[in-house]
């Protein structure tokens, strides 16, 4: 379903020094310096499979996410989905993706949520038939019902999250992309998203790839657990591989990455 | 002991943090050198673009033309050098911000008064950007032929009532803003406001067609309004147009309006803190 | 055509739940753009002519260009303001989307508030309809309307160009403003008041002059040569430059991302 191999994606990024003198400097030399994002990161994830992908910040986890999503090309490497090459061939890919930005709103603000998922349901050419199953079946899991008609400013974080989980299904696509979706939400709301990604991944078999630093998140949903740092993929196995890796199995779930962490020297 | 000594010094001279807020404003302002460079260019065509339009005006009908062309060139050059400093389009796009998502409450929780941060903020970025942009533009306009040409024919004492005016025209212009920012927190539309404040300062400012160029009643009433109190008066005291008793005249007029405003700015403050409190942040 | 339809209700939607804010702006705007015209009118009761172009003249091509450039803003405003929806990661969104991008963009922002602008263009376009002494044929509405739509294309032109600069760099391309900030204050006025210069730029490099000067000759009679009547289609051409640019800075977003 989702073949990597070799993926290295490199950037440029400019360096600047705190301070006037520098600033003064900076204004008429600037250098740059080369980031490895990713480096020769292969793997491979069957249709079915909810992965979490885990590592540090800037460990190169959105970048993965993007190149997955068509957003990015990268620089060496190849990657098929679906039989396609995302950033090849964007439209035809896309169609067949769900991705959610735990930090970013794709819902027009101003508007009620139902008119948001209208205008989807025309911007993905979803069928008459298709769009209400969908709806009605999204309306019921997420509970949505009494919030389809709030403009989307008046919602609460973890009721706008569950809107733009459904707005990202409406096409019923076979993978989804989440990335970090339970970002500042409350408990409850937490205990909701991942009943409803779970519940989805059994129904529809949607392939499900999520990155997030909630390892609440991973030991509730993923059975396979993708560890990245520095751009490579330094674990790919169950969280039980993860522990053995520290050897101290009983202490919680955050120690054992902190742990991970330290071992791969990657923070 | 050093210590304490440290906390006292900020006692004594509160001024210092506000130092601090416009040399953090200065630095990133000098951190964009393309758009310094970028708003030399603009700048330049535009004040040349002007003068072209004003030079042909001038060919069809010099006998009422109200300045001499070269005190227009000495006027349009010191505008774009000086744009930032004076333009109230210049908004500060993060106070709006605040105001409006409310992050403005996190800065009522530190020590400081807010007015006296915003006031140096502003200050800080439009003398960062005016620094940066104003060299290349005078230095350019002065190696024009004639009458584009950017030259000083005022005297000693003109020189020093320019400078004085300078100063006060930005003191104007920034508590002018202020007052704006003040009213965001008294109304829902941010943009209306911005948009209307800034084009009436800059058509009765001069920014269009410079004051002398404006029906000579009009004129009369335009001369009391702040807004002849910006840029105007230093432009037209540098190009000579303004000399003789009008000096002393023009700059005490500016004095009235940076206290007026000040107050004014001053007493939207306290409104909008008590508002604040009542409604809890 | 449908679906941009469906995002402009959705604008005009948002739009309506401020009522009260949109107003304000639309009056504001029509201020705002109410200044030029001013300043034109007090220079005018100073000097009757301007290098042989009356008041009207002058007029009528302000008012062609006001209306030229406040529709190209109302529906290519998102290209003006690119580097927001690249800022906010908007862009990402838009390339998981399975649409054009060109029609993405185009279609999410539609700004309504622009109106007063126009509004204002076209009470100026009546009023010299009305008092000038422009005698009208068949050929020179038609000129007028390419004028128009030849103003359109270009001023869309350079929001595209920009939105495609904004790939690179996203300081630095204040010095568009001269070509379109500028270009609408300082088309008030027949370009060839600026001099061979502006008129020769205007002609070659931002065919300004194409849609405005030239065929606006045509039109009060200066010159009486018809091949001016189309030279707004051949202004249109410049679009294609602007397009490719566009391209170029959307390959360079995809490999690097930023």
């Amino acid at each position: 379903m989702i073949q990597v191999e070799n993926l290295s994606k490199i950037y440029k990024v400019s360096r600047r020094e705190a301070g006037m003198k520098s600033a003064w400097k900076n204004l008429f030399s600037r250098q740059y310096e080369e980031v490895k994002a990713i480096q020769n990161l292969s793997f491979s994830v069957k249709k079915g499979e909810m992965v979490g992908y885990i590592g540090p910040n800037g460990a190169g986890k959105s970048s993965t996410i993007k190149i997955l999503s068509g957003i990015l090309t990268p620089e060496e490497g190849t990657c098929i989905i679906n039989g396609r090459i995302p950033w090849k061939e964007r439209k035809a890919h896309v169609k067949d993706i769900g991705v959610v930005f735990g930090q970013r709103s794709q819902l027009w603000w101003d508007v009620p949520v139902i008119d948001s998922f209208e205008l989807l349901k025309d911007i993905y050419q979803i069928s008459k038939e298709q769009y209400n199953n969908s709806l009605e079946e999204l309306v019921n899991c997420l509970s949505l019902s009494t919030i389809l008609k709030t403009p989307t400013r008046q919602l609460s974080l973890g009721q706008r999250m569950r809107c733009e989980i459904a707005a990202s299904l409406l096409h019923n696509p076979s993978i989804l992309f989440l990335d970090e979706p339970t970002i500042g939400l409350d408990a409850v709301s937490k205990l909701a998203v991942r009943d409803f990604i779970k519940k989805r991944n059994e129904v529809h078999k949607t392939t499900v790839i999520l990155t997030t630093h909630d390892m609440q998140d991973i030991e509730a949903l993923t059975s396979r657990i993708m560890l990245i740092g520095r751009g490579r993929l330094l674990l790919d196995g169950t969280l039980d591989n993860l522990k053995e890796q520290v050897g101290q199995s009983n202490n919680n779930l955050d120690e054992v990455l902190a742990a991970l962490y330290k071992k791969y020297k990657i923070q | 002991m050093k210590y304490q000594e440290k906390i006292d010094l900020n006692v004594v001279f509160p001024i210092t943090k506000y130092i601090t807020f416009f040399k953090i404003r200065f630095l990133t302002g000098l951190q964009y050198r393309s758009a310094a460079l970028a708003g030399v260019v603009t700048q330049f065509a535009w004040g040349f673009l002007e003068l072209l339009m004003f030079q042909a005006f001038y060919e069809s009908g010099s006998g009422v033309f109200p300045m001499g062309m070269e005190q227009l060139a000495a006027y349009v050059w010191l505008q774009q050098a000086f744009l930032s400093l004076y333009m109230i389009w210049y908004w500060e796009g993060d106070i709006f911000n605040s105001i409006r998502n409310g992050d403005v409450a996190y800065e009522l929780c530190r020590p400081i008064s807010i007015y006296t941060m915003w006031f140096t903020k502003c200050m800080g970025s439009r003398i960062s950007k005016a620094v940066l942009r104003c060299v290349p533009i005078l230095f350019l306009a002065c190696f024009l032929p004639y009458p584009f040409g950017l030259k000083v024919n005022i005297g000693k004492v003109e020189i020093i009532f320019f400078i004085l005016s300078m100063t006060l025209a930005l003191l104007v212009s920034v508590a002018f803003s202020m007052v704006i920012y003040m009213l965001t927190f008294f109304t829902t539309n941010q943009q209306g406001l911005q948009i209307v404040a800034a084009s009436l300062a800059e058509f009765f400012g001069g920014a269009v067609i410079p004051i002398p160029f404006f029906p000579e009643k009009l004129q009369k009433v335009l001369n009391l309004l702040p807004f002849a109190s910006m840029q105007n008066i230093p432009f037209r005291i540098f190009s000579g147009n303004i000399r003789g008793v009008f000096l002393y005249e023009s700059v005490a007029m500016q004095i009235t309006w940076v206290v007026i405003l000040l107050l004014l700015g001053k007493y939207l403050e306290k409104k909008a803190l008590q508002k604040i409190c009542v409604l809890g942040g | 055509m449908k679906l941009y339809l469906k995002y402009i209700s959705i604008h005009i939607r948002s739009m309506m739940e401020y009522k009260k804010s949109f107003f304000l702006t639309l009056i504001g705007q029509f201020f705002v753009s109410f200044h030029a015209f001013l300043g034109m009118y007090f220079m005018f009761q100073r000097f009757n002519q301007v290098k042989g172009f009356t008041y009207k003249e002058c007029l009528f091509c302000f008012s062609i260009v006001l209306m030229a450039f406040s529709l190209a803003e109302i529906f290519f405003r998102a290209f003006d303001r690119f580097h927001i929806i690249i800022g906010n990661g908007q862009f990402d969104r838009m390339l998981v989307r399975p649409r054009g991008l060109v029609f993405q963009v185009l279609a999410s922002q539609f700004e309504l508030t622009r109106f007063g602008r126009l509004l204002q263009a076209i009470v100026l376009f009546v009023y010299v309809l009305i008092t000038g002494d422009i005698s009208w044929s068949m050929l020179r509405i038609i000129t007028v309307i390419l004028m128009i739509v030849g103003g359109i294309v270009v001023f869309s032109g350079i929001f595209m160009l920009y939105a495609g600069l904004c790939f690179f760099t996203l300081e630095g391309l204040e010095f568009l403003n001269i070509i379109t900030d500028g270009a609408r204050e300082y088309g008030k006025y027949p370009v060839s008041v600026y001099g061979r210069f502006v008129l020769k730029f205007s002609t070659y490099i931002v065919p300004f002059a194409l849609f405005q000067y030239y065929p606006f000759l045509y039109i009060i009679g200066k010159n009486t040569n018809s091949f001016y009547c189309i030279l707004p289609l051949v202004g249109t051409l410049f679009l294609v430059p602007c397009y490719i640019v566009w391209r170029i800075g959307v390959r360079k977003y995809v490999s690097t991302g930023s």
